[in-house]
């Protein structure tokens, strides 16, 4: 049976476990009646050109874990941001960890996603925001739709901070031989409200497993949304990412993907700017090698006037690893005074390494700033042999001029542990120790 | 008096399609429709060998296995092929010496043209192969030429005299099921144009041909072939107007270049033709493949105006094969009213050290949509490629659309590529500062617009240069107000 096959043919079973009288429910029906038509995409989806999904549906992923498992606090506190306080929504093989966790409803709600569909006096905000900017069409996200059921659920009210900022950590224990991970999450920021928000998968063993997660973000007149994706995983562990943000007048959301690992990572990353004078930010470093490929797809949509939008993704791709980039902007006839700049710049370190880039552009109206610039390239010999003949060796060198090259992405990350974190994380991944605190 | 906007808004309006008219030659036309028969009865018409009959009926088969593409950013109502007529020639078809023997009502179709033939041989220099309806009707400074071993001539003449360069080199570049038209192009293909250059010689003059569509409902189907043999170089022009029509033309050409080792072909291309009225009623469909192969060292260059018809479908290539070899692409697509354009280039990088360049520069205006769709590709084994990419589209109005689709695929580490895209609209500082100085608005954009285009249209050979630059001007006047 194929993986499409098993999946329709789980929601019944699926069925079962959740409250089928719910209106959510209607959604969920609706959801797999389209992945059921439209299946996995292929290659021959524009969309999909540049990363194929077959060789994970020739794997028999177990749907729902069969047994629980425990992690103890020590064991994973690396891959937590332990450095400083935060709050935590921890799951485990796709089930919430309280004893990991540390949520909070005091003032704002940092919870989970099942108590959200549950209680009732969640009920009027579900209605309003569930699977509301999130794509009906798209299979994928149908997919997730269809089987949501758990994940974060933060709400922020009118002018209110959380005290520190949220992690969001799933880990795969490797229980199952290969599991399927559908995790959903919901992030609110009402007027005026602003929030952190660290996003990690981490799979502890070399078992398969295969992430479809999807968040829906809701950023209201004036917010300020900070999400920073951590994309560090183990070579057997693949991870589709469907993020969907939609933002209203003078509302700030900054996004930030740090792909370091993985077998196979797309992101999809959709803005929808429903107001006046947003911003919206969407930076990445990719640095992968091995057989590993990464796959950014952005989507910025201009619908009113007066917004801006920046992109910056840099990659370093080595051995047989593969880069794609595909950066989509739309500009609505309405949406005069629109800024839009795209930027993707990348760097081959091998012979087999190879990069697919599409900064694409579509543009409706007349009175807007619109760029984009993509450059594929190496490191300078010159610089390299500057470093050198100051006594840096080559290898640090290199691991100098790659670093600078993705420096201007970090620049603006605003939580500094997690900035330090990242570096560590890019001179860990370039092989060398920086001499200098960064 | 002063001429107020409003006034040049009702007079571009009202303004037809200059060159619309249609002159009533008789002419010798097959019934509508597309079946094995038809081709046979074309390649016999050309009194063509066996061999070519075959490549026809091949091509033929092929087609009809194809589907017509969708992907491009473009919505027409699909041609009905069997409504076609896939052949018609001016029937009288004396092989003339001179001007005088031409039929008068041809010539007069070149006056209001305003090319005609007498004219064009006083222009030293340029030797002109006239296709009227699908058949060459006239050839001059052929004698020189000769001289030099030069071979240009109707593609149907070369299928017959040079059989064998024809045989070797059709659907080397653009195979027969490259794609739905091509496939159809070679299937059906009336006549066109070929060229051979021989090893080391230098094509003293442009060679230009002048398409044109004049019959109703007949659909043109080009062929031209270019060879540059190893060490020569030749510059080729290539220049359109169509009559008008309601209903819409169809236009699948296919250009193969073939540059040999040291050679450089230089094609350079001004299409006007009728772009449908301002309602987006009528205008030619133009749906051509156009590539070249470039050996070692050597060089193609393609430059296009494209101001005319109503869907343009355009993708001229470069096959970079050969080491060291260069690829180069400048491109101007205006369009204006209903227009709709899905143009580009593909620079596809095989050899060590190719080099390509692209300029793209897009204007929109009126109710237009104009896409760049380009493909920047460099294989495993090509060391060193370089490429620069810089597509700019300008907006006029607040109703057309500008769009880019690059696509780049890099598959080696000492590959250097570029690609830089921006979207901008006629600055209102700009104007003020021209209106200021006493240039009155329509002046100023047409200043501001040749400045944005400047770049491709001094790649232009001269002749061709300045008629483009009048081109931009007519199809843009009236579109910023």
């Amino acid at each position: 049976m194929d993986l499409k096959e098993k999946l329709v043919s789980s929601f019944l079973a699926f069925e079962n476990g959740v409250d089928v009288d719910h209106p959510v429910h209607d959604i969920r029906s609706e959801a797999i009646k389209n992945f059921e038509t439209k299946g996995f995409p292929t290659k021959k989806e524009e969309a999909w050109k540049y990363t194929s999904l077959n060789t994970l549906q020739k794997i028999d992923f177990s749907i729902f874990p069969k047994k629980e498992s425990m992690l103890e606090y020590r064991d994973v506190k690396k891959y937590f941001l332990h450095e400083i306080d935060t709050f935590k929504i921890v799951f485990v093989d796709g089930v919430y960890s309280s004893f990991l966790s540390e949520t909070t409803h005091d003032g704002v709600d940092v919870c989970l996603m099942s108590s959200a569909l549950n209680k009732p006096m969640y009920k009027q905000i579900i209605d309003v925001y569930f699977n509301k900017i999130a794509s009906k069409d798209d299979s994928l996200t149908s997919l997730n739709t269809a089987f949501s059921k758990e994940g974060a659920y933060i709400y922020i009210p009118k002018n209110k901070i959380p005290k520190k900022p949220i992690e969001i950590v799933h880990f795969s224990t490797g229980n199952e031989a290969a599991l399927l991970l559908q995790p959903r999450n919901l992030i609110i920021a009402e007027e005026n409200a602003e929030m952190q928000i660290i996003e990690r998968h981490q799979s502890l063993t070399a078992n398969e497993v295969f992430t479809n997660s999807v968040t829906e973000i809701f950023a209201a007149k004036n917010s300020n949304v900070d999400y920073y994706k951590v994309q560090n995983d183990l070579t057997t562990a693949s991870l589709i990412d469907n993020t969907y943000i939609d933002q209203k007048d003078g509302s700030v959301v900054n996004v930030h993907t740090f792909s370091f690992g993985g077998k196979l990572t797309r992101n999809n990353l959709n803005f929808y700017q429903n107001g006046e004078r947003i911003d919206s930010t969407m930076k990445g470093v990719t640095i992968i090698e091995e057989k590993q490929h990464v796959d950014h797809h952005t989507l910025v949509h201009h619908i009113q006037p007066n917004c801006e939008s920046h992109q910056d993704y840099k990659g370093i791709y080595g051995e047989n690893a593969t880069g794609v980039f595909n950066g989509k902007i739309i500009v609505d006839k309405i949406a005069q005074k629109t800024n839009a700049f795209q930027q993707n710049n990348n760097i081959l370190v091998s012979d087999k390494a190879t990069i697919n880039t599409k900064p694409q552009l579509e543009i409706f109206a007349d009175d807007v700033k619109c760029s984009h610039g993509c450059t594929i390239g190496q490191l300078d010999e010159e610089a390299l042999f500057y470093l050198q003949s100051r006594g840096i060796p080559k290898k640090e060198a290199r691991a100098l001029l790659m670093y600078a090259f993705a420096n201007n992405v970090l620049e603006s990350v605003r939580i500094p542990e997690l900035k330090v974190r990242i570096n560590k994380l890019i001179a860990n991944k370039l092989g060398v120790r920086l001499g200098f605190d960064l | 008096m002063a001429y107020t906007e409003e006034e040049l808004k009702k007079e571009l309006e009202t303004k037809e399609y200059e060159y619309g008219f249609y002159t009533d030659i008789e002419s010798d036309t097959f019934p509508n429709g597309l079946n094995e028969e038809i081709v046979i009865a074309i390649s016999k018409k050309k009194e063509e060998p066996e061999w070519m009959t075959l490549w026809r009926l091949e091509s033929f088969k092929i087609w009809k296995e194809m589907v017509e593409p969708e992907w491009a950013n473009v919505k027409y109502k699909k041609p009905d092929f069997q409504a076609i007529s896939y052949y018609s020639a001016p029937n009288k078809k004396p092989k003339y010496d001179s001007l005088d023997e031409v039929d008068p009502e041809l010539l007069d179709t070149f006056k209001k043209l305003g090319i005609s033939l007498d004219e064009q041989k006083k222009l030293a220099g340029v030797a002109v192969d006239i296709v009227m309806d699908s058949v060459s009707v006239a050839t001059t400074f052929k004698k020189t030429l000769a001289e030099k071993g030069i071979i240009f001539c109707s593609i149907s003449e070369a299928i017959k005299e040079h059989s064998e360069l024809v045989k070797k080199y059709i659907g080397s570049v653009v195979p027969q099921k490259d794609n739905f038209y091509a496939a159809l192009n070679s299937a059906v293909f009336s006549d066109g144009s070929f060229c051979y250059i021989p090893k080391g010689v230098r094509c003293p003059m442009e060679l230009s041909t002048y398409f044109r569509i004049n019959q109703a409902g007949t659909g043109q189907f080009e062929r031209t072939l270019v060879i540059a043999d190893e060490g020569s170089y030749v510059s080729y022009l290539e220049g359109c107007t169509a009559p008008s029509r309601d209903e819409n033309q169809l236009h699948a050409a296919v250009v193969e270049l073939i540059a040999l080792d040291d050679a450089e072909i230089k094609y350079s291309t001004v299409q006007n033709w009728f772009p449908g009225n301002k309602e987006g009623k009528g205008g030619v469909f133009n749906f051509v493949t156009k590539r070249g192969l470039c050996e070692k060292n050597a060089k193609i260059s393609w430059t296009q105006v494209e101001t005319g018809s109503a869907v343009t479908w355009k993708y001229p290539s470069c096959i970079l094969k050969g080491d060291n070899s260069i690829g180069e692409f400048y491109s101007i697509a205006v369009t204006n009213n209903y227009q709709q354009a899905d143009t580009g280039t593909k620079m596809i990088h095989l050899g060590k050290n190719t080099k390509s360049t692209i300029i793209s520069k897009g204007i929109s205006a009126g109710k237009s949509q104009n896409s760049y769709r380009g493909l920047v590709q460099v294989n495993s084994r090509a060391d060193n490629a370089r490429n620069f990419s810089q597509c700019d589209s300008l907006l006029m109005g607040n109703e057309c659309g500008a769009h880019t689709f690059p696509y780049i695929e890099v598959k080696n580490k000492t590959a250097q590529i570029e690609h830089e895209a921006t979207t901008s609209k006629i600055g209102e500082d700009q104007i003020f500062y021209c209106n200021q100085r006493g240039i009155n608005t329509e002046k100023a954009i047409a200043l501001i617009v040749n400045g944005f285009s400047k770049e491709v249209l001094n790649k232009l050979p001269m002749e061709f240069a300045v008629e483009a630059q009048k081109l931009l001007e007519i199809s843009l006047e009236g579109s910023v107000g």
